[in-house]
């Protein structure tokens, strides 16, 4: 054998191999290294877009291009500095979707010609610009997620506020029949995008201390246990506070919503089926009684279950969708080569079917696998964190974001009916994008503690 | 608490399993379905960069797409006109594709699911893409036979094979020439469409199988009469009272025979005079004794009220259940709200013809891919089998009279040498506000030869001959001589 076995490692050098084994530094350039690639699928799907539409490849978007690829750069030097043992997946899966969602937003802005400040892709590109921003604040205060336990209650109180702002007069506005903006100015925004965090952060906070007393103590009915009004109590009056003003906003694709967190969230610190159950069939006939009461309601439900009865009536965008998604097949049709602009709304709540008809189904296949491993890397998370809170909430917002896609591309492919939601990361909208670069910086907190933490275990 | 997160995972697993499945079912396994649906303006602006394939009667194209020096590359040019106009209709860059146009737009574009191979291969050798042929059915001579025997009326003429469904003619007037909605600019075509549509004499209506359909009349008889002697309680010898008069039961109304005298002489009258004659008295009391369902039951089993497409979607002709005895007598002669297409009346014609099997007509004889290989071929299907043979023969041998009998209403279609069976109609359309009849709709159906049908045809004429003819033609003379002409057509060959 060699000399090596002559030379003993003394313990400082033994703890340091010992780290670099469970933490290889390679996780950060593997993250940089995907970024770029995420970050040159955006920029490749634009001159696609570019060249179908127009056939040359125009310069507006440089600009604030530019700016959003610094930002993200920044966010890469900052988690290199205070999370250098994130997960290394999840951000270059954000900055793929967000790519991908601004190309497609540009294509629909060509075919209006719309420019400046009036085309949607800068607009988009400078809202995700200030989201990536806000992650990378978030990532530098927030040093440790234990933090947010402490103010557990504060959230649950900004979430109910955030939802009733759109109610005030004056700031509130009404659009398409839900009444669930704020406009300032120019500036219009749904609060009810970041309510969702809010109220993620409420729910694994008071169901990690509360979870003992939910289990265990109350009386038994019908074979299920349930709680005393004491420990359920707090719970069901936020809940109830979120969703009645929801219902009263008609806005039924948020509380759908806010009501599977809750199920799932109470779920993950319960371990309770008999209450999934309960609330599924309460649910079901809600919805039941709804339709029948509701009209706007019970159209959701006509156009869902037949579609082709009024398609030039009230069912026509579900209608336009689905010839959209037939019309890419399983190819597609090329970026800038189909028609998504038939489609009302193509660049927000009906973004999925634009990309369905311009990239096929094998382009809505990688759309959705990008969803599914974020999520699962979310899940993930949960599963290796060492604390309650951080299980629950990396669980709940993996789930939240994983029921958000499935409500958004489960009603335009008639799976559920439609209900008015944005993809994540990929829809026009700020407020959405805020919210979901939040999550990322949440996710890259939790995953860095969770991963530093057997290194620091051995150097203690 | 890993173990509900576990669940949870599961879940979400198989919701995104439903989302992979739905897009699957959406983007391959029903996009030719719904790429076909006729609302589908993808489809159609989907086929404006491809150069259309031919639609194609008796060898000769009346549709073709030619190349144009502009921005659309190509340019649809219809040889065939108004004559065609029902048949083809139009490929419109901004006033909607009509017609076979549509119906047939997958193959014509080129974008079927059968043509995916001839797709794929010019994409691979770098071909622009092509859409494929469409040979007709329809024969020409019979088309020219048909739209020229219609030249100054309101109608159209179907005429069909009554062996195979083959649609043989198929011409609704006043037409209008589909140039004009065809071309490459997009105002000429807003102001043609503007003009076609205000036209008074509404040329873009295809009375033959669309439009707002027409009371059959006297032709509905062969329907009610069919009705009894599948019955098996009447035969062409069962007896009807004979009055010159018939106050419909349960009502004041009063209903007589066209020649406002009995049915013949006699207190009786056989059914089969009932037809020869067209006398309407025989028919309510024959309704009146029958079940109130049995004549809206045969129409039904003729096609009325069955979606339809040949493949130019067919609009359902109506027979609606009568609710007393009156208003089964007067819907057993075809009046009240019985409407029919004049393919329709052409189909119970083909029918009886062919012993009692209806045939699906159809428009398409084969589609041709560009290089000439047939990408799909007629095949003949059976639509319904409404009568027995005997009826059928018992029908085809009163029609046979109607024609050979010289007091037949249509006397006026023998030719001689073959033995041609045929019915008149004439149907009311109600008063005007004085109080004086609307003009009449005039009918003739029939098929030749009797005994072995090349041939059966429907005409329908609107407003009893138009101007032409002092809006006040008789079915017996007019319409009975147009379907001896088209008949004609089909053994001049």
């Amino acid at each position: 054998m060699t000399d090596a076995r002559t030379e003993i490692p003394t313990g400082e050098q033994a703890l340091e191999r010992i780290a670099a084994l469970r933490a290889p530094r390679l996780l950060r350039n593997l993250e940089l290294s995907l970024m770029l690639f995420a970050i040159a699928v955006g920029v490749g799907a634009v001159i696609l877009v570019d060249l179908g539409v127009r056939d040359r490849v125009g310069s507006e978007l440089v600009p604030s291009g530019a700016a959003l690829i610094i930002a993200l750069l920044l966010l890469h030097v900052v988690i290199r500095r205070t999370a250098p043992d994130a997960d290394p997946l999840i951000v270059p899966i954000a900055t793929a979707l967000n790519g991908i969602g601004i190309a497609q937003i540009h294509r629909i802005d060509l075919y209006y010609e719309l420019t400046g400040w009036g085309a949607t892709a800068i607009r988009q590109i400078v809202w995700t610009l200030l989201a990536v921003v806000i992650a990378t604040v978030v990532l530098l205060v927030i040093r440790n997620h234990l933090v947010l336990l402490r103010y557990t209650y504060i959230f649950g109180l900004v979430a109910v506020v955030l939802l009733l702002l759109p109610m005030l007069p004056g700031i509130g506005k009404e659009t398409f029949g839900a009444r669930v903006w704020i406009e300032i100015g120019a500036f219009s925004f749904q609060p009810g995008e970041i309510a969702k965090i809010a109220l993620a952060i409420f729910f694994a906070g008071y169901l990690m201390r509360n979870r003992d007393s939910l289990s265990f103590v109350g009386k038994k009915f019908a074979g299920i246990r349930f709680p005393r009004g004491r420990d359920l109590g707090p719970l069901l009056v936020f809940w109830l506070a979120a969703m009645s003003v929801l219902i009263f906003q008609r806005d039924l694709g948020t509380s759908l919503l806010y009501f599977g967190l809750f199920l799932v969230m109470l779920y993950l610190a319960t371990g309770r089926t008999g209450w999934v159950v309960l609330g599924v069939g309460l649910f079901l006939a809600g919805g039941l009684i709804a339709s029948q009461v509701f009209d706007y309601v019970n159209r959701r439900f006509q156009n869902w279950l037949d579609p082709f009865h009024d398609m030039h009536g009230v069912s026509y965008q579900l209608v336009q969708g689905l010839f959209g998604l037939a019309n890419g097949g399983m190819t597609g049709t090329g970026l800038g080569q189909g028609f998504p602009q038939e489609t009302p709304l193509a660049q927000s709540d009906y973004i999925i079917p634009s990309i369905g008809e311009e990239l096929g189904m094998i382009g809505l296949f990688v759309v959705l696998a990008l969803y599914l491993v974020l999520v699962a890397r979310g899940m993930r998370i949960g599963f290796a964190s060492t604390d309650d809170f951080g299980k629950l909430l990396a669980g709940g917002l993996a789930f939240l974001l994983a029921f958000q896609v499935f409500i958004v591309v489960g009603g335009v492919t008639r799976v559920i009916p439609l209900t008015g939601l944005t993809s994540p990361f990929l829809a026009a909208g700020g407020s959405s994008l805020i919210s979901n670069w939040i999550i990322v910086a949440l996710f890259l907190r939790m995953s860095n503690a969770v991963r530093s933490r057997p290194k620091m275990v051995i150097r203690s | 608490m890993n173990k509900q997160l576990k669940v949870v995972t599961r879940t979400i697993f198989l919701m995104f399993i439903a989302l992979f499945f739905a897009v699957t079912m959406i983007q391959v396994v029903n996009a030719e379905s719904l790429r076909a649906n006729p609302s589908n303006q993808r489809t159609i602006m989907n086929s404006f960069d491809i150069e259309r394939g031919a639609i194609v009667a008796g060898g000769e194209p009346i549709a073709v797409s030619e190349p144009s020096n502009d921005a659309f590359k190509f340019q649809r040019v219809y040889s065939g006109g108004d004559m065609y106009a029902p048949v083809t209709g139009s490929f419109s860059r901004n006033q909607g594709v009509t017609g076979l146009e549509q119906s047939m737009n997958l193959p014509l574009s080129g974008t079927g699911s059968s043509q995916l191979l001839t797709r794929l291969t010019r994409i691979v050798s770098g071909q622009p893409p092509q859409g494929s042929s469409v040979e007709l059915t329809i024969d020409p001579v019979v088309q020219q036979a048909a739209y020229e025997a219609m030249n100054g009326l309101e109608g159209a003429v179907v005429a069909i094979e009554p062996k195979t469904g083959k649609i043989l003619a198929l011409v609704s007037t006043p037409s209008y020439d589909p140039n004009l909605l065809a071309s490459n600019n997009e105002d000429e075509i807003i102001a043609n469409y503007k003009a076609l549509n205000e036209d008074p004499n509404r040329p873009l209506l295809n009375r033959a199988i669309a439009g707002d359909l027409y009371h059959p009349g006297s032709t509905y008889k062969l329907l009610s009469a069919a009705a009894a002697l599948e019955s098996g309680d009447y035969t062409a010898a069962s007896t009807f009272a004979n009055p010159d008069k018939l106050t419909l039961p349960g009502t004041s109304s009063v209903m007589q025979n066209a020649s406002r005298t009995t049915c013949g002489s006699g207190d009786k009258v056989s059914l089969e005079t009932a037809i020869v004659q067209s006398c309407n008295i025989p028919f309510a009391e024959l309704a009146a004794e029958m079940e109130l369902s049995a004549i809206p039951e045969m129409a039904a089993a003729f096609g009325f009220g069955q979606e339809l497409e040949i493949p130019t979607v067919v609009t359902p002709s109506v027979a609606p259940l009568p609710e007393d005895k009156a208003q089964a007598g007067l819907s057993s002669i075809g009046q009240l709200d019985v409407r029919s297409t004049p393919l329709q009346m052409a189909m119970v014609a083909a029918g009886i013809a062919n012993q009692g099997r209806v045939m699906t007509p159809q428009l398409v004889e084969s589609v041709l891919a560009p290089n000439l290989s047939t990408e799909s071929e007629f095949s003949a299907k059976e639509f319904s089998r409404p009568i027995s043979e005997k009826t059928a023969a018992a029908l085809t041998d009163m029609m046979t009279k109607t024609v050979s009998d010289p007091a037949g209403t249509a006397h006026l279609a023998q030719i001689p040498g073959t033995a041609v069976a045929g019915k008149t109609g004439t149907a009311e359309n109600g008063t005007d506000e004085n109080g004086n009849d609307l003009p009449f709709t005039l009918w003739f159906t029939g098929f030749a030869p009797a005994d072995d049908p090349q041939i059966a045809v429907a005409v329908a004429v609107a407003d009893g001959g138009g101007a032409a003819h002092n809006n006040e033609a008789s079915s017996y003379e007019l319409t009975t001589a147009i379907g001896k002409r088209v008949m004609e057509a089909v053994f001049g060959q």
